[in-house]
């Protein structure tokens, strides 16, 4: 009898539990709604305060390195108390932006046309902000920051995903990606690549040259047979592969070790490198894949008119270069180089450089490079993609 | 025991080979707190008393430890009263669902940290629409610190038993003035220790924690997994590590005596 | 024998407490156990409950919902296809395999490592020895979690010290990979498992092995026979630290593991990368099956009490 009793009373109290929790749930879990911001035609007083998300090191206000900061100069200037939120990569940004809880992002080009599409992120009037004439022309209403004429922000700087390798085990000096794809390999278990589904790119960017009969036009812009191809070659890399980075402080080590030998690789990276490390870093004959951050402001900015003044300010030729000579990549604006030393190694505004990267752009159905007769793959089919030839 | 001296040297020389490679890496750490080389790599360069003099002018850092220091405590705080509540319950009671109710105390800490961060996440923010804040990690926190506490309160009840509570009613004392003065005092070492392992979660942890903070709130634990990302601050890292360890030692030799001298009054 | 006095010695009288509200309530809760046992529970139960199993419940949910994948929004229509897709998928079940091989690794290669070290504290080292042994094993918990996890990136490296003491042995380091997670995960988690076993074995009565070893009983059998029967359950709740801790990490693979992924990374990419809650929710749904089947499993040993 006594069991039955307690049984009984499990069943009424599961069910009451699981019932409780449907209603609780039906409540929330709700989707967001259709916020269509539009931009705005003036600007009023700034509101005294600013939240930013940012990639570690955009936005430094002396609390890391006290001689590193220009952050107090902007909120002295206008009065916008700034707080910061690092992320790791553009899907945390992605994540983190949902929330609502910040007026600006520093977004590369695979998290700007998601946000974009999700409404999370309001056009941008480039005419309220002074600094805009003075950027590069070939940064400006790119595939990643602008849509259908509208812009979406502004170009922070641009760097390239280069080749880096260490100039004693990789011989004689490579000229072409081959190194980490056919010729891989040669270097088995030291060969590394970015940790991102983005990267699918740098092998269609490969194929676009090696294999031209997929008919791969734009890096960013695959139909499932170009995918697959894609993926095809990723795999095979991946029985080579060492290990994959985000952190860019895990290539540092790796190549100053010799735990990697030759990968993808940034500019600052090569710059960091400890004294006597034997790497170099070079633009191979294909070209690259490569990276402009974008300044977006969110839909639900709490603080429009500071978010402008953000813009402005970290557009403006000083405030630039000291934001980009920390990171480590090319200035958006020749008049920055006049506070830098260093933009002959970056290529700064050097067009024909320039023109052979192709910026990080979120593959989207709609084709990127045009095509109409096919449907191309989204980025979540690149994410699944990408787990699978992760293994 | 009678143990042979053969299997006393064994025995001490296993256990000391386990701590010698238990502190190498830690030794690696302190190293490299002192190290010219900005990244990680072992043997260092040079050496400098640059990083130290950094870590402690820099601001951040220092926000970062009160953060993670309020955080703990509060949590901390809730875990013990919550912790004690359950402790009672479960061990003075026989009542339906007791078994359930212990499985519950164990789940924050049983299932793997990301289930617990997406699914609070989720709770916070979609379902309650609360933003997230120094709050929600706090609540996070003290979940899973529950348990600690827990286990430690509810194995010294079991070792006590009820005898001194029950001559304390027959003296006529009530409830809370039995609880205050005859069992809280004889508690007061496994509370101590449970809450300093509590402490000890909350302050380490980050997986939950990067998934519950609000924008603004930096525990140490996120301050370190932003700092291996910047150029040039690696090293502070360590630094902020080794500083931990060594200010550790303390708290944990006191939770040691007072253990010991509730062994020593058995 | 002479009798003093018939008359009991007068005590100073006490006066009967005062009918406070306090008192009176203490009064009421002293007849009414279930009472008592109400207002004890109501207060954790509503936070575990409301904030825990709450939570939990509504993320399972999501695994039977989907994603729109170009705005990004949950859609709220009941499917299967994400449930399918990770119980069938060769990649979660080739991730799981790895993953579930990996925390029992570890878990053995601690509880090995454990039951010596935790011995020698509970029953061989002096009581200043032993204070001692056990402020040694409990200070390396407070050195950050991230910052040992790159330690061991410094030491397992082509340029690390281990590299540098097994070279001239003709050995070298494994580099990253799943041995070195394996390593850095049996590190990590050392000190969860030595300590309940050292509990565990320090209730363990020293007059017991002394009856034992005088009936004639020898080291090993005693501690074969004897001692693992009684600390069997510490093992097993030092274990459940250990498998689960293992289970659900992404971030140490990440630092150590090369370029592998375990079941924590494929929630977490599609938690932030993928933005697929669902698929994040239905993944999530392995390791909590598999947690639980472990801790229906070793309920039965008694293990839970010991944690």
């Amino acid at each position: 009898m006594k069991r039955t009793t307690a049984r009984t009373r499990a069943v009424i109290s599961g069910v009451a539990l699981v019932s409780a929790t449907l209603l609780l749930t039906a409540c929330g879990t709700s989707g967001g709604g259709d916020t269509k911001a539009e931009a705005p035609t003036k600007l009023g007083d700034t509101e005294g305060a600013i939240s930013i998300l940012a990639w570690p090191g955009y936005v430094e206000d002396g609390s890391n390195d006290p001689t590193v900061d220009w952050v107090t100069p902007f909120v002295e200037e206008t009065g916008c108390k700034v707080t910061t939120k690092t992320f790791g990569t553009s899907d945390e940004a992605f994540s983190l932006m949902k929330t609502g809880d910040y007026d600006v992002v520093s977004a590369s080009g695979d998290a700007s046309l998601r946000l974009v599409a999700a409404g999370e992120v309001a056009p941008v009037n480039t005419d309220l902000i002074e600094n805009y004439d003075g950027i590069y022309d070939f940064l400006k209403m790119r595939e990643w920051n602008s849509v259908d004429g509208v812009s979406y922000g502004i170009p922070h700087g641009y760097g390239a995903n280069l080749l880096m390798y260490n100039t004693e085990e990789v011989t004689p000096a490579p000229t072409s990606w081959d190194v980490v794809f056919d010729k891989s390999g040669d270097y088995a278990g030291k060969v590394t690549a970015y940790d991102s589904p983005i990267y699918i790119a740098d092998a269609a960017l490969y194929l676009m040259k090696h294999q031209p009969d997929l008919g791969i036009e734009n890096p960013y812009a695959l139909d499932a047979d170009q995918l697959a191809a894609s993926v095809d070659l990723l795999k095979e890399q991946r029985a080579n592969i060492g290990e994959y980075w985000s952190d860019y402080l895990k290539e540092i080590q790796a190549f100053e070790t010799g735990d990697s030998v030759v990968g993808t690789s940034w500019q600052v990276i090569k710059n960091s490198l400890a004294e006597g490390t034997p790497a170099e870093a070079i633009l191979p004959e294909e070209g690259a894949t490569g990276w402009s951050d974008t300044w977006m402001i969110s839909s639900k900015a709490k603080n429009p008119n500071c978010a402008y003044a953000w813009l402005d300010y970290i557009a403006s030729p000083e405030a630039n270069a000291t934001a980009t000579g920390y990171f480590g990549e090319a200035p958006s604006s020749q008049a920055a180089c006049e506070f830098r030393t260093d933009c002959e190694s970056y290529h700064a505004g050097d067009e024909e450089y320039a023109s052979q990267i192709w910026y990080w752009t979120t593959p989207i159905a709609d084709c990127v490079d045009g095509r109409t007769d096919v449907t191309c793959t989204d980025y979540s089919e690149w994410t699944s993609a990408w787990q699978e030839i992760k293994g | 025991m009678r143990l042979s001296r053969p299997a006393r040297i064994v025995l001490g020389s296993v256990t000391a080979i386990v701590l010698t490679v238990v502190y190498v890496p830690l030794l690696v750490v302190f190293v490299n707190s002192f190290s010219t080389s900005t990244s990680l790599s072992w043997p260092p360069p040079g050496f400098t008393l640059e990083w130290w003099r950094k870590a402690f002018q820099s601001t951040g850092a220092l926000n970062a430890v009160l953060t993670s220091v309020q955080v703990a405590i509060v949590a901390t705080i809730i875990a013990l009263v919550l912790g004690t509540l359950i402790s009672l319950a479960l061990q003075r009671f026989e009542f339906f669902g007791r078994d359930a109710v212990s499985l519950l105390v164990i789940l924050p800490i049983a299932l793997p940290g990301i289930i617990t961060g997406i699914a609070l996440n989720n709770f916070f923010r979609t379902m309650m629409g609360v933003p997230l804040s120094i709050w929600t990690v706090v609540i996070a926190h003290a979940t899973f610190c529950v348990v600690t506490v827990f286990n430690n309160v509810i194995a010294r009840l079991r070792r006590l038993g009820m005898n001194f509570e029950d001559a304390s009613a027959d003296l006529g004392a009530g409830l809370w003035t039995t609880f205050r003065l005859v069992t809280f005092p004889q508690l007061r070492s496994a509370l101590f220790a449970g809450g300093l392992l509590a402490f000890a979660l909350s302050f380490d942890e980050i997986i939950v924690t990067t998934f519950t903070a609000g924008s603004g709130v930096t525990t140490l634990p996120i301050f370190i997994l932003d700092n291996m990302f910047r150029p040039n601050q690696a090293p502070i890292v360590s630094v902020i590590a080794v500083v931990l360890v060594l200010v550790s030692i303390l708290p944990i030799y006191f939770a040691q005596r007072l253990a010991g001298s509730e062994r020593s009054l058995k | 024998m002479t009798t003093t006095s018939t008359t009991p010695p007068v005590r100073a009288a006490v006066a009967p407490p005062r009918a406070t509200p306090a008192r009176k309530g203490s009064a009421i809760l002293s007849r009414h156990p279930r009472l008592r046992l109400g207002l004890l529970l109501s207060a954790p139960l509503v936070w575990l409950g409301l904030v825990y199993i709450v939570a939990l419940v509504a993320l399972l949910i999501t695994a039977f919902w989907s994603v729109d994948s170009f705005t990004g929004e949950i859609s709220q229509t009941w499917t299967l296809d994400n449930i399918i897709e990770v119980v069938t998928g060769s990649l979660y079940q080739t991730v799981t395999l790895r993953t579930v091989g990996v925390a029992l690794a570890v878990t053995v290669i601690d509880i090995v490592i454990a039951l010596p070290v935790a011995f020698f504290m509970a029953k061989v080292a002096s009581p200043r020895m032993q204070r001692i042994l056990v402020i040694a094993v409990l200070t390396p918990l407070w050195a950050s979690y991230l910052v040992k996890a790159y330690a061991w990136r410094s030491v397992l490296s082509q340029d690390g010290i281990l590299n540098w003491l097994v070279t001239p042995l003709g050995g070298s380091t494994p580099g990253y990979g799943l041995p070195a997670v394996i390593i850095t995960l049996s590190y990590l988690w050392l000190p969860y498992v030595i300590l309940p076993i050292y509990a565990g074995l320090d209730r363990v009565p020293d007059s017991l092995l002394e009856a034992s070893g005088d009936l004639g009983g020898k080291t090993w059998s005693t501690l074969r026979l004897i001692v693992l029967p009684i600390i069997w359950p510490a093992i097993i709740a030092g274990s459940i630290f250990a498998f689960s801790l293992s289970l659900g990490d992404y971030i140490t693979v990440n630092i150590v593991g090369g370029a592998n992924q375990m079941l924590g990374n494929l929630v977490y990419t599609n938690v932030g990368a993928a933005n697929n809650l669902p698929l994040a929710a239905a993944i999530a749904l392995i390791p909590i099956v598999i947690i639980f089947g472990y801790l229906a499993l070793v309920r039965r040993t008694g293990a839970l009490d010991n944690l």
